[in-house]
């Protein structure tokens, strides 16, 4: 029993640090309804250009200046991709965000090179005790800090008169512009947050796996958790993390064995799919409103 | 009209997609605190003009290509969406475009986004409940939820809520009861006479329009054909046969119809 509390934890504590790539594309979608293509790439520059950073500076200034750089990235994507597409159909957005992806990697890679690079911010791995359950201290860390932003970004998002009318812009564009909300600054807002987020999930992933190119499939864990949750819905993206996080690790544990293993891979998609069936928007997905 | 409008659209042309003129020589004017009326049937240009006054023009990738339009002196043809509702016009948009996730309550607090006072933005909110008691009743409820009617208070509310000087109506009686578009047609009133907004209101219900406005002024295919006192209006033989279904015996009977078109005067 308590093999099986520590698997399950330690899957949730995984699965918030999903939450938070799917929290990037979350953000994107629920301001511009664009969904991303580019979110992983993003993730993977960020990490890239941290451990580029940290060859010159201190972790904390780091940490700024790839900051610094993913709000300059996001201003620049709205000035270039996204202001000459305004009022084209959404296909034409998403096929533009797939194009920003291969140029995002590409970029990062070129600046800072393709082989596979450790990044350390000092929160090392032993797993430690509480209660005879061991629990891995890196991943405790990843879980709060990912919580902690989303409480943030939740209360931006539901209080703020900037997150008001980040919403009202999601709901209705022309509308959000006939009332004075300027579009291109809600766009380079939501965008340099996704681009925030991806830093943080740059920061977790890239020192758990390495800085490398498979950084940015990380953005493929987000898919079901989309699914699972909504694919814009904030709280549903936390949810679904920590129900996917969890439920593959306790699959890959107890169901495995029978199946021959590697499950782990799939049944989260297996999940999304149940999912559906019942609640087609996904669990917090926003209805389509529709009176007749 | 006046010597100092708040509001002068001269001679413009509107072009979508750099090749459809759908606007051709629209002038119009729309004084300070004044209620004037813009009609025509469906495609006749209105939506467009209000479109090119608040420059939300560029979102439908259209263009004022030619002419000057003017808000207390100031060129804004050029001016951004956001700028000129920052310089004090609002446009209500036709189909009561709410913001169907938010709730009443934060959909009219989206209404004073521009704002640089924000300690008087309570204040308004009051303001807009007591013109809109019901909003008041359904505050917490999302705007997708509310009746029709309820929707239009709120798109209506918004705009108030950005302290506008004048105020651009698109169509408020769209797809409502006869009872409600009274009720909204007299709100509309009051806001005009008692909170000084000047309001440039687009209708195809002419009878209701030049019911309210002092002014009227008459599309047809992207021109003004028309304009004149709201009486004045009302009592030209064209306006009477072509908008109202009005003919000199009183209501026009369709059994009587020619298959002939009655020639309107203003077409030479």
């Amino acid at each position: 029993m308590i093999f099986a509390i520590e698997v399950a934890i330690g899957g949730l504590l995984v699965g918030v640090m999903y939450s938070l790539v799917a929290l990037g594309f979350v953000l994107i979608y629920k301001s511009s309804g664009v969904f991303n293509f580019a979110q992983g790439d993003m993730t993977l520059l960020a990490a890239l250009a941290l451990v580029g950073f940290l060859t010159i500076f201190p972790l904390w200034l780091a940490i700024l200046a790839a900051l610094v750089l993913m709000i300059a990235l996001a201003i620049a994507i709205e000035a270039i991709v996204l202001r000459p597409l305004v009022a084209r159909p959404p296909l034409a957005l998403f096929m533009a965000t797939i194009g920003l992806g291969f140029f995002l990697q590409g970029i990062g890679q070129g600046i800072w090179g393709t082989d596979p690079k450790g990044l350390d911010i000092g929160i090392s791995d032993i797993p430690f005790k509480i209660k005879g359950l061991l629990i891995s201290q890196f991943d405790l860390a990843g879980g709060a800090l990912a919580g902690g932003l989303v409480f943030a970004l939740v209360w931006f998002f539901q209080k703020s008169r900037t997150g008001r009318a980040l919403r009202a812009v999601s709901d209705d564009h022309e509308a959000a512009l006939s009332v004075g909300i300027p579009l291109r600054r809600a766009w380079a807002i939501s965008w340099a947050i996704a681009g925030l987020v991806a830093l943080v999930a740059g920061i977790m992933w890239g020192s758990r796996l390495g800085v490398q190119f498979s950084l940015s499939l990380i953005a493929l864990k987000a898919l079901p958790i989309l699914i699972l949750g909504g694919i814009d819905s904030i709280p549903g993206a936390i949810i679904a993390g920590l129900v996917v996080g969890a439920s593959e690790n306790l699959a890959e544990v107890f169901l495995g064995p029978y199946v021959g293993g590697g499950i782990q891979t799939f049944f989260p998609y297996l999940l999304a799919l149940v999912v559906l069936w019942f609640k087609p928007y996904g669990m917090f997905g926003r209805e389509i409103i529709e009176r007749v | 009209m006046n010597q100092n409008p708040l509001l002068r659209v001269n001679n413009i042309e509107v072009v979508y997609e750099h090749v459809i003129l759908v606007l051709k020589g629209v002038s119009l004017e729309v004084p300070e605190g004044g209620l004037v009326a813009l009609l025509g049937a469906n495609g006749a240009g209105k939506s467009t003009t209000l479109k090119a006054i608040s420059n939300l023009l560029r979102a439908e990738r259209g263009e004022v290509t030619k002419g000057v339009i003017e808000f207390m002196g100031n060129r804004i043809d050029r001016k951004d969406a956001a700028e000129v509702v920052r310089r004090g016009i609002v446009q209500v948009m036709e189909g009561r475009r709410k913001f169907e996730h938010l709730t009443v309550e934060d959909d009219l607090l989206t209404g004073a986004y521009s704002r640089r006072d924000t300690h008087l933005v309570k204040k308004d909110l009051d303001l807009v409940y007591s013109y809109f008691p019901r909003l008041a009743e359904r505050r917490n409820v999302k705007t997708g939820y509310i009746s029709g009617g309820e929707q239009q208070m709120v798109v209506i509310g918004r705009a108030l809520m950005a302290r506008p000087k004048l105020m651009l109506l698109d169509e408020p009686s769209m797809g409502l009861a006869p009872l409600l578009v009274q009720e909204i047609f007299d709100i509309v009133v009051r806001l005009n006479r008692e909170e000084k907004v000047a309001i440039l209101l687009a209708e195809q219900n002419a009878a209701m329009a030049l019911q309210v406005a002092r002014y009227g002024y008459i599309m047809e295919n992207g021109r003004l054909v028309l304009d004149g006192d709201a009486d004045t209006l009302r009592d030209n033989e064209d306006v009477r046969e072509f908008y109202l279904g009005l003919t000199e015996i009183g209501k026009k009977s369709y059994r009587n119809v020619k298959h002939y078109k009655r020639r309107k005067r203003w077409l030479t």
